[in-house]
């Protein structure tokens, strides 16, 4: 089974990524990365740019709004997404728990929909 | 002992009463009906009639007759009401002994000791031993359950449903098994209370924090099974290593939470009538000459606890209690923590050689390895290495003092 985890932080984590080397949150994502890899289970992903770097499109009543920023003003923002291969949902929690955000944000488990893209790409 | 004390260890006295008394209640009301999930139902709701009922009239002179009376009742109409027929022989024998007299304390047997074994029963998953343990001996709810096992509590609630439905459907019976079984029996039981302790590895880096907030009820579990099966040695080497274990909690942790490793451990914070206790259980044990898995491991706690009167740890008689165990009982941990103490006993290069025996697919993604392999490796000079395996530490650890711990390590 594939799953992403995604991956929110505080803005106090995002600041987090212009402190100098070397910085135990970095070394702990450093590490953490390494033991993905190593075990076999990383199919990819990557950290995101600070939220207010984006930007949302939306089209309602055929007008077109585009919005700086995420499309949601809470306090954890999405920082990054990592997609990994488990064996189950169980597993996928043990991982989500090894990773370092979860000390200063959160990380969401969601399996990937397979079936969903398959019905996109007949 | 201040007020505070005072105050804290009545309420605690009174919380194991209640759960002495849950325990038994379900265990008996299930051991008749063979049904978990009813028998726990019953009980509530005759938990919540002695809320209303007890302020008013009093608390009975036998609260527990009172209970099992009143929960009885609740099956009972269940079952009338559901339009049920009562073809479960069980459930008539339970109609027919429910007299109008409450029975006394004497004539209420405790078969605790059956739903430990229907918990631990092989038809049901291992994984679901200590839940249902927990939940049907000490009435832990499932979210503080699914806490300590890294599952959503909704999660948890679906799979206990599951559990208990799989015993009544696949007709686990409620009973001591025979001598022949017995053994293995025996050890899927202390399996699982030893699971709820939440500790495989306690040791040079590892303590994992999930779980531990469960091994109070761990220890009263083992408690429980002591005095109903007092003649088992490894249910004695089980609660002694677990008090081994628990004697360290306070020395554990340092300044704002900082992770401490056995070796850096002040022993003058270890409880010392809990390693009494301890080394009491392990002689006792040890008198039976049958030695087991969990007294093993309950014997290198021991030379541990030897620093606790000012004494060295005797690294090589660990190496001989691991290499015994990895005869009887061989696991990745017991693999691992022999080559941690051979590395002490024998020198960094022995602990690395017996590291290397071990099958590194199966500990690619366990914490403890890696964390030994580290600490080896450093000592013996490979920086390089060692900074690898520090890195997988590291990024396998759960526990966020751990991770902190080894991240000053690895500098």
């Amino acid at each position: 089974m594939q799953f992403a985890l995604l991956i929110y932080e505080s803005p106090e984590a995002f600041a987090m990524r212009n402190n100098e080397d070397p910085d135990p949150y970095r070394g702990a994502w450093r590490a953490y990365y390494k033991s993905m890899l190593e075990a076999g289970i990383y199919l990819g992903g990557n950290p995101l740019e600070l939220p207010h770097s984006g930007a949302t499109v939306a089209v309602r009543n055929g007008t077109r709004r585009v919005q700086d920023g995420p499309y949601a003003d809470t306090k954890e923002q999405l920082a990054g997404v990592i997609l990994l291969e488990l064996p189950s949902r169980d597993v996928a929690l043990e991982w989500a728990a090894r990773c370092p955000a979860v000390t200063v944000g959160s990380v969401e488990v969601r399996p990937l929909a397979p079936e969903t893209k398959r019905r996109i790409e007949e | 002992m201040s007020d505070d004390n005072n105050q804290e260890w009545t309420h605690r006295a009174v919380e194991r009463i209640a759960r002495e008394s849950y325990g038994r209640l379900v265990a008996y009301l299930a051991a008749h009906t063979h049904d978990l999930a009813s028998a726990e139902d019953a009980l509530s709701e005759a938990l919540l009639a002695a809320l209303t009922a007890w302020p008013r009239d009093g608390v009975p002179q036998k609260p527990e007759a009172w209970l099992l009376t009143t929960a009885r009742h609740r099956i009972i109409d269940r079952a009338r009401h559901e339009n049920v027929v009562l073809a479960s022989e069980h459930t008539l024998t339970l109609m027919r002994t429910n007299g109008a007299e409450a029975p006394a304390a004497p004539e209420f047997p405790d078969e605790r000791l059956k739903l430990l074994f229907a918990c631990a029963h092989p038809k049901i998953s291992a994984d679901m031993h200590t839940p249902l343990m927990l939940q049907a001996v000490l009435g832990l709810e499932a979210a503080r359950i699914a806490q300590a096992f890294l599952v959503p509590a909704s999660t948890m609630g679906q799979r206990l449903v599951r559990a208990k439905g799989r015993i009544r459907e696949a007709g686990v019976p409620f009973e001591i098994p025979q001598k022949s079984e017995l053994p293995s029996r025996l050890d899927a039981v202390l399996e699982a209370i030893y699971a709820a302790f939440g500790i495989g590895w306690d040791d040079m880096a590892g303590a994992s924090e999930r779980g531990r907030e469960l091994a109070e009820e761990a220890i009263w579990l083992a408690r429980v099974l002591l005095h109903l099966m007092p003649d088992e040695p490894e249910v004695r080497g089980l609660l002694a290593l677990m008090l081994h274990c628990e004697a360290r909690r306070a020395a554990r942790r340092g300044f704002a939470g900082r992770y401490i490793p056995l070796s850096e451990q002040d022993p003058r914070q270890w409880s010392l009538p809990l390693i009494e206790e301890a080394e009491r259980l392990l002689a006792e044990a040890a008198e039976r000459r049958c030695i087991g898995r969990f007294q093993l491991e309950a014997a290198i706690q021991s030379v541990h606890a030897e620093r606790a009167h000012g004494r060295r740890t005797e690294w090589p008689a660990i190496v001989a209690f691991y290499g015994q165990l990895l005869r009887i009982h061989p696991s990745l941990g017991v693999s691992t923590g022999y080559a941690a103490a051979l590395g002490e006993a024998g020198g960094a290069e022995a602990g690395l050689a017996a590291l290397n025996a071990i099958d590194l697919q199966a500990a690619s993604a366990y914490q403890p390895y890696w964390a030994v392999r580290a600490h080896l490796l450093e000592r013996l000079g490979n920086t390089a290495e060692a900074r690898d395996a520090f890195d997988r530490a590291i990024g396998l650890a759960d526990d966020p003092a751990i991770r902190h711990f080894l991240l000053n390590k690895r500098g």
